[in-house]
């Protein structure tokens, strides 16, 4: 017999205090924001959905959303095919292994600013070692702060710098946590190289993808420092990203109304993309583990 | 299906082996026959995974040469050797189907889909998974995932040899007796030369027709379940079959006249005198009893494992165990045991040390 009783809720106060704290109430103040004009003196006028119409409708907000998807895709289309090639080729033991994973680690560690700068002096067209490798070595004509083409090349090879190496270290654990009797017996089974890679290798790859994955849509599509440290959002708007362009709306023209409305709207599609991804990821996963004999 | 030969071989994990010691595969000479079943049998770390790893050709032999039929396949890698391996944990293609899981073998040797679809049916039909077919192999339970390793093993009807790594310890106790019967019995049905590697003597003796005993790197004794129970060759294949194991006694010989603790005891025939070293009296506990009269000895011990009783009694410093049916005696009584003649040997440094073909 079950008893019921409420006291678990008491266990979870804690949490939900803290929760309140750091998530809740700072958002209920851009709640607050996005459905109301402000013109300081703490004076608010209701304005309902306005704002939220606004947005939705501004051609901006479509181009800042559409550079962000193409921007997120090129770059989980670049660094999860390149990581798990990179994990692949990497030792499985010796003295190879921590200097790989050392190596792999640095990127990570340096602050998201410093990386936007270290590319932002390395492309400099006439004077950074990548630009000026370019345009009077190679002869290739490279301007990142006048080309849009050149400018976004830039920007995704910097994010391909920083973050592949996380992927990288996501497979590599999921590939060294495979038991050598499997490779032993595809071995004996006859199995070529590329059977290996796809019946052994990338299904025990798959539950350290799903977050690889998880974890570049996130942060790449909430980028802000590094492009903005860049290109500051240029040529023209060409590199303004969702973050970006927020921050101009905010704190540039100062328009905290559809601002707050934009960050809720961009927070909801980042839930929404996430939640549907893992959703659909695990879903698959239980279907492929049901316990079939009862 | 092959014959094989394993000739002079011996492998030493180290690169530069010097002493014995580096070997983890001492000398060994073995021939296995084409259709047999076989049982590599010891202790852990005694190298019967490595020598199963030399023939399937996952490690190539520090020295020597493994012959299938004669012809020479030490260089060979395992998938040019035509041979299967079953491991400790069942290895199973996840995402795939049971059928594409044992179809995968065939596949890969571009077998034809109609030849393939027949062995694939005709494999799960014999381990009863006929019926699970369709179903993606990652959800299967973990004696039907063993049952699917070995299957991928046997689904090839041209392999030499097929190989079996401790296959049931991941198997619980009741279906551990099931599949060993299964898998003798699909012994006989397609007569593949098996070798089965294990430290458990109970599924050794009831698998093979021939066991192989190892211990530190060597063979001890080849010989069938019988022979190893009733003329162990060296006291440790004495130990390590049977439950409880043979009972080893420091015993001393002098002209031909076995004696223990200074009472003569008689042997099976006469003991070779050309065999030196630290003398051993070696009985099973089968063949002792308590008698009116004999050695004596002091009970220490009784547990009544239910068809009969083991007595632990010491003579002397040594302990000695006794399988006995009907009253037993009490802990502490002074008893006097008797040793069948026929079935008490002496072992010099561990070996047998009784003349040929006196038994």
């Amino acid at each position: 017999m079950k008893t019921e009783n409420q006291k678990a809720w008491f266990f979870v106060l804690p949490v939900l205090l803290l929760v309140a704290f750091n998530a809740l109430i700072p958002m209920m103040t851009v709640v607050n924001y996005s459905v109301q004009e402000t013109f300081g003196n703490n004076q608010f006028f209701w304005e309902g959905l306005t704002w939220f119409e606004q947005i939705l409708n501004s051609e901006r907000f479509h181009n800042a959303l559409g550079r962000q998807f193409l921007f997120t895709g090129l770059i989980l289309i670049i660094e999860v095919p390149l990581g798990v090639a990179i994990a692949l080729s990497m030792p499985r033991k010796g003295i190879g292994v921590s200097v790989c994973l050392v190596l792999m680690s640095l990127p990570m560690l340096i602050p998201w600013n410093v990386v936007g700068a270290m590319w932002n002096i390395f492309a400099l067209p006439d004077i950074g070692l990548l630009g000026y490798t370019l345009n009077h070595v190679l002869g290739i004509p490279y301007d990142m702060t006048q080309n849009p083409f050149a400018a976004w090349v830039t920007v995704i090879a910097m994010d391909v710098w920083h973050w592949t190496s996380l992927v990288v270290l996501l497979a590599y654990a999921g590939l060294v946590s495979i038991p050598d009797a499997y490779y032993q017996a595809a071995k004996i089974d006859g199995a070529s190289n590329w059977a290996v890679f796809r019946y052994i290798q990338l299904p025990k790859m798959k539950n350290v993808l799903t977050i690889a994955i998880l974890l570049r849509f996130m942060d790449s599509f909430n980028i802000y420092t590094e492009p903005f440290v860049l290109t500051g959002g240029g040529p023209g708007n060409a590199t303004t990203f969702l973050s970006i362009d927020l921050v101009k709306i905010a704190l540039g023209q100062f328009d905290l109304g559809p601002a707050a409305a934009m960050s809720l709207i961009y927070f909801a599609i980042t839930l929404l993309v996430s939640w549907l991804f893992y959703t659909l990821m695990n879903r698959e996963n239980l279907n492929d583990y049901k316990e079939i004999e009862q | 299906m092959a014959k094989i030969t394993l000739s002079d071989l011996r492998h030493s994990y180290l690169a530069q082996p010097r002493v014995p010691e580096d070997y983890a595969l001492q000398h060994l000479n073995i021939e296995w026959e084409d259709g047999g079943a076989y049982a590599l049998l010891g202790p852990s770390g005694c190298g019967k995974t490595t020598l199963l790893n030399l023939i399937s050709g996952l490690r190539t032999p520090s020295e020597g040469r493994i012959l299938f039929d004669d012809k020479d396949v030490s260089d060979l890698p395992p998938d040019q050797r035509n041979i299967a391996q079953v491991f400790q944990f069942p290895v199973i293609y996840d995402t795939m189907t049971v059928y594409d899981n044992l179809a995968f073998p065939l596949r890969n040797r571009g077998v034809d889909r109609a030849t393939t679809d027949r062995r694939v049916r005709e494999i799960a039909d014999m381990l009863e998974v006929g019926n699970l077919l369709k179903r993606k192999a990652a959800g299967l339970s973990p004696d039907n995932k063993q049952k699917l390793s070995m299957g991928r093993g046997l689904v090839r009807d041209d392999v030499n040899v097929v190989m079996f790594d401790e296959p049931l310890t991941v198997i619980d106790p009741h279906l551990k007796w099931k599949l060993r019967s299964k898998l003798k019995e699909l012994h006989q049905r397609i007569r593949h030369t098996m070798i089965y590697v294990t430290h458990d003597q109970t599924e050794a003796l009831t698998f093979a027709d021939q066991v192989v005993v190892m211990d530190l790197g060597q063979v001890v004794q080849i010989g069938t379940p019988v022979e190893l129970f009733e003329r162990p060759a060296h006291t440790f294949v004495g130990h390590f079959i049977g439950s409880p194991g043979m009972n080893v006694l420091p015993c001393e010989v002098a002209n031909g006249t076995v004696r223990l603790n200074g009472v003569p005891v008689a042997v099976d025939g006469t003991v070779d005198s050309a065999r030196t070293g630290r003398t051993e009296l070696g009985v099973r506990p089968e063949f002792v009893s308590l008698a009116e009269s004999g050695i004596e000895a002091t009970v220490r011990r009784i547990s009544d494992v239910g068809r009969h009783a083991v007595i632990e009694a010491m003579v002397g410093d040594h302990r000695v165990a006794a399988i006995h049916n009907g009253e037993n005696p009490n802990v502490g009584d002074t008893v006097h045991l008797a040793f069948q003649a026929e079935q008490t040997r002496v072992y010099a440094d561990g070996w047998l040390a009784m003349q040929e073909g006196t038994a």
